[in-house]
């Protein structure tokens, strides 16, 4: 596993997501409310590119006729087929337990601290005094 | 291939009502008055017309008289040939027909009444499914109260195609009945004609009307799973009857698709359309619609990857098969039994119950 | 975007194709219905604004069960400034040139005024469609090919428009949706079968429309999800009356699609139908073969939505008992159920029937390919 720092915090405000490309691979960011959470941008459905897909929040039922509807913008749901994801752990509604997205961890690392090492740094230079997007593969 | 004889539970057999004045004794006076005010034609269904070649078969017919309209017949065709333990009758008297709800409660009340008499009575290997009005969830509760006690008495028969899809919540207070009753919801081929026979028109044929049959089944089992009919009771069963079953699997497979991706439209649908399937749902082996490639059959068998589904039928006096051919050629030996014995038991659970 | 990664790890299906594919399912839709306004006649834009059209439903526009995503559409299938499936230029980026589409046989469903309870504005705006298919899309990428709009529910009109564009290279098949106000063997299609065959031209029938009977044999259900499921019920009844009704035997050399409704259903049909046909016979003694025979036959079905069972080799045993030469890869762009030609097929198909699903016989059934006259 390596961590690689993807982009300056700055470039995916709360509510974001960013499209980026680790050890060859695509991989989505989402900034929910602060929090940072990175998929790879691939449904295990079908293929479809989960950076196209629209968040929404989770629907649940205790019976028929019962809705409740909690956690929005956590729950995302592909492109293509609509299959839904949680964005924090990457395991479908349909079947959680079987079918998931890969999910990867991402955090936030200090400038400063990055030039210590050891990460692997994309091609756009670090500035010390900001804040970095690191998500580990 | 004939059925091995260990005792056979044949779940879908057809004592035919000789007629309506057999019903009459059974009618409470005021209905047995408006029977003759009205002069109230047979309730034969188009569902069977009376002279089809699959209404019954040839040489099930009798010189004078219906198919399977006495015990001696049932007894001699649709019994002893396969050494049957049990046998389930489903009445298809054409109740459901009617638009009175309440003509069609007294009809029904007597319908069970005859079964009960002239059948249960008189033949220990004999159960029954209770025929309750459909046009009245309400009425048609009343009907499963009466004859609950009855362990004879075994499951509730509803009709495939009706006023609604039977998924519907309209029709709810039935499967809490059922259910509460540990009765199985039998689900039989059959209109009441509210509408035509397919999504697209009235068709020109009674064999279109027949094959369709199987398409009434597949959106009848989609609005039963959508709906939530089996979240909301966990312990009801459903059984299709004559429905076929070739068509399971690829159903499944396609409504299981668009349940992924559009779960949020039914959360109450909590695990794949196959699972809800092969825990609550049994489909009667008549008509098995094999292809006459017996390995291609046993292909469609293992796509429906669960061998508790099928549960035994002959489907007399209905011709399915020919001579004493009741099982389709291709069926794994190792399910012959769960479907002649082990599964019907399992489903039905007043099968082993003693008569009060 | 899309990012066509190879894929790795949890999906072992398919190749990354990137062979010529046809794809017999491919949906323009005008931005606004003022699109069509250059090809219909004053009149008929006035009714529209005033009228707007009936197509046995309630909604005035959009659809009564509606979508689980806006314009049924893939997220990442609407254009700039338009709708999904609006732009040519999007469409051949994301789709036609990014996926190797080299045959793109245009199915316009929305809108369809094949379906119109109005007569005269059914036939006015399936013409209408039909030559705004030409000008707009066939035109202007050689890839595509057209399919006929006709106002199927009045014969005679309908035969009109076929003859209007019989030998018209730009068209390839004629075009019907599946919920008709009759079913498909009825009488009353004759006339229609006998122009599209006279003019060498399959019929495709295309999920949906609105025969103005409920969707299912037992009244409405509640649902989209229902409703989409159900397009595999309506066309097996339309199988059903084509074959009992005894089109095939008056019409030796029709060729019929079913278009967007599955395929898994078709060999238990056919069985069934074998079973039953041959104990009632004596109904419509028209019939000299067995319902498979004329389904073997007449009939050729797309792949999408693609039936997705636990075990992927069990859909390969579909496409044996129905036969590779009948099966044609389908896309449904720019729809939500869209399947990828990359990765929409089980593994361990052989080259030839991957052939033939993806190409041949879709270029074999429009006559495209070099054996046709």
């Amino acid at each position: 596993m390596s961590k690689h720092v993807v982009a300056p915090l700055a470039d995916l405000p709360p509510g974001s997501r960013k499209l980026v490309t680790v050890k060859g691979r695509p991989v989505v960011v989402f900034n929910v409310d602060g929090e940072l959470f990175a998929l790879v941008d691939r449904c295990p459905h079908k293929g479809g590119s989960l950076c196209e897909g629209k968040l929404t929040g989770l629907v649940q039922s205790t019976e028929p006729g019962h809705y409740s509807y909690s956690r929005p913008g956590e729950i995302l749901r592909c492109p293509w087929h609509g299959w839904e994801f949680d964005i924090r752990t990457g395991k479908s509604q349909c079947e959680p337990e079987r079918i998931k997205a890969k999910s990867y961890a991402v955090g936030v690392e200090h400038g400063g601290e990055l030039n210590e090492g050891p990460y692997t740094l994309e091609t756009f230079p670090v500035m010390v005094e900001q804040d970095y997007v690191v998500v580990t593969i | 291939m004939k059925p091995p004889r260990i005792g056979a539970i044949d779940c879908d057999i057809h004592p035919a009502l000789p007629g309506l004045s057999s019903l009459i004794p059974y009618l409470s006076e005021h209905w047995r008055e408006m029977v003759q005010q009205s002069g109230l034609h047979e309730l034969e269904s188009m569902n069977y017309p009376p002279g089809a070649p699959l209404s019954a078969r040839a040489d099930w017919r009798p010189v004078q008289g219906k198919a399977g309209a006495s015990l001696e017949q049932i007894r001699s065709q649709a019994l002893d040939p396969f050494g049957t333990s049990l046998a389930i009758c489903n009445c298809l008297y054409g109740v459901q027909l009617l638009f009175s709800e309440d003509m069609a409660a007294g009809l029904s009340r007597a319908v069970n009444s005859w079964m009960a008499r002239e059948w249960l009575d008189r033949e220990e290997r004999l159960r029954a499914s209770i025929v309750v009005p459909m046009q009245s969830p309400e009425l048609a509760v009343k009907e499963i109260e009466h004859w609950a006690h009855d362990k004879r008495f075994v499951q509730v028969l509803m009709l495939v195609s009706g006023d609604m899809p039977l998924g519907r919540r309209h029709f709810w207070p039935i499967y809490a009945a059922a259910a509460r009753h540990g009765l199985p919801v039998g689900i039989h081929a059959g209109s009441s004609f509210r509408y035509p026979t397919t999504a697209v028109g009235w068709t020109s044929y009674y064999a279109e009307d027949y094959v369709n049959q199987s398409q009434a089944f597949q959106t009848t089992l989609t609005s039963l799973i959508c709906e939530g009919v089996f979240s909301k009771y966990p312990e009801l069963k459903v059984v299709l009857i004559e429905s076929g079953f070739t068509w399971l699997p690829s159903h499944l497979w396609h409504l299981g698709k668009f349940w992924r991706g559009l779960r949020m439209e039914v959360p109450w649908v909590d695990r794949p359309p196959f699972e809800i399937v092969r825990d609550q749902v049994r489909l009667t082996l008549q008509p098995a619609d094999a292809p006459p490639d017996a390995n291609k059959f046993e292909r469609l068998i293992e796509h429906m990857q669960s061998d508790k589904l099928l549960l035994f039928s002959t489907d007399y006096p209905h011709w399915q098969f020919d001579g004493d051919e009741a099982l389709p050629d291709g069926l794994p030996e190792t399910m012959i039994r769960k479907i002649l014995v082990d599964n019907p038991r399992e489903t039905y659970p007043r099968l082993m119950e003693l008569v009060p | 975007m899309n990012i066509h990664a190879t894929p790795k790890g949890e999906i072992k299906l398919g190749r990354a194709a990137r062979q010529p594919v046809a794809d017999c399912d491919l949906h323009p839709v005008p931005n606004s219905i003022r699109d069509l306004f250059p090809y219909m006649e004053k009149r008929w834009r006035d009714h529209l604004d005033a009228f707007g059209s009936r197509r046995r439903q309630g909604i005035y526009q959009g659809p009564v069960y509606p979508k689980g995503q806006p314009d049924a559409a893939r997220r990442d299938a609407w254009p700039p400034g338009g709708r999904p499936g609006s732009s040519l230029a999007f469409m051949q980026e994301q789709h036609l040139d990014a996926n190797a589409v080299e045959l793109g046989v245009l199915t316009v469903i929305n809108p369809h005024p094949g379906n119109y309870q109005n007569p005269e504005q059914s036939i006015a705006m399936c013409r209408a469609v039909n030559d705004w298919q030409v000008a707009e899309w066939i035109e202007k990428d050689k890839r595509l090919k057209g399919s006929i709009l006709t106002a199927y529910e009045h014969g005679a009109a309908a035969v009109a428009e076929i003859e209007r564009l019989a030998g018209d290279p730009n068209f390839v098949q004629v075009f019907f949706l599946s919920r008709t106000a009759q079913p498909l063997g009825n009488r009353c299609y004759w006339p229609i079968y006998e122009a599209a065959v006279r003019a060498n031209l399959p019929i495709g029938i295309h999920a949906f429309g609105n025969s103005g009977f409920p969707i299912t044999s037992s009244g409405w259900p509640s649902y989209y999800v229902e409703e989409m499921a159900g397009h595999a019920q309506s066309c097996q009844s339309q199988v059903t009356s084509l074959v009992l009704e005894g089109v095939f035997e008056a019409f030796p050399n029709l060729r019929i699609v079913f278009i967007e409704s599955g395929f898994g259903w078709l060999p238990a049909l056919s069985w069934r139908l074998d079973r039953h046909w041959n104990k009632l016979k004596a109904e419509n003694p028209a019939l000299n073969r067995l319902p498979s025979d004329y389904i073997r036959e007449h009939i050729w079905i797309t792949t999408q939505p693609m039936e997705e069972p636990e075990r992927p080799r069990h859909l390969l045993d579909i496409c044996e008992w129905i036969g590779w030469d009948r099966i044609l890869y389908a896309s449904d762009y720019p729809h939500w159920d869209f399947d990828d030609p990359a990765h929409c097929l089980p593994g361990d198909v052989s080259d030839e029937n991957r052939q033939k699903l993806f190409l041949n016989n879709a270029l074999s059934l429009y006559g495209l390919d070099r054996a046709s006259p």
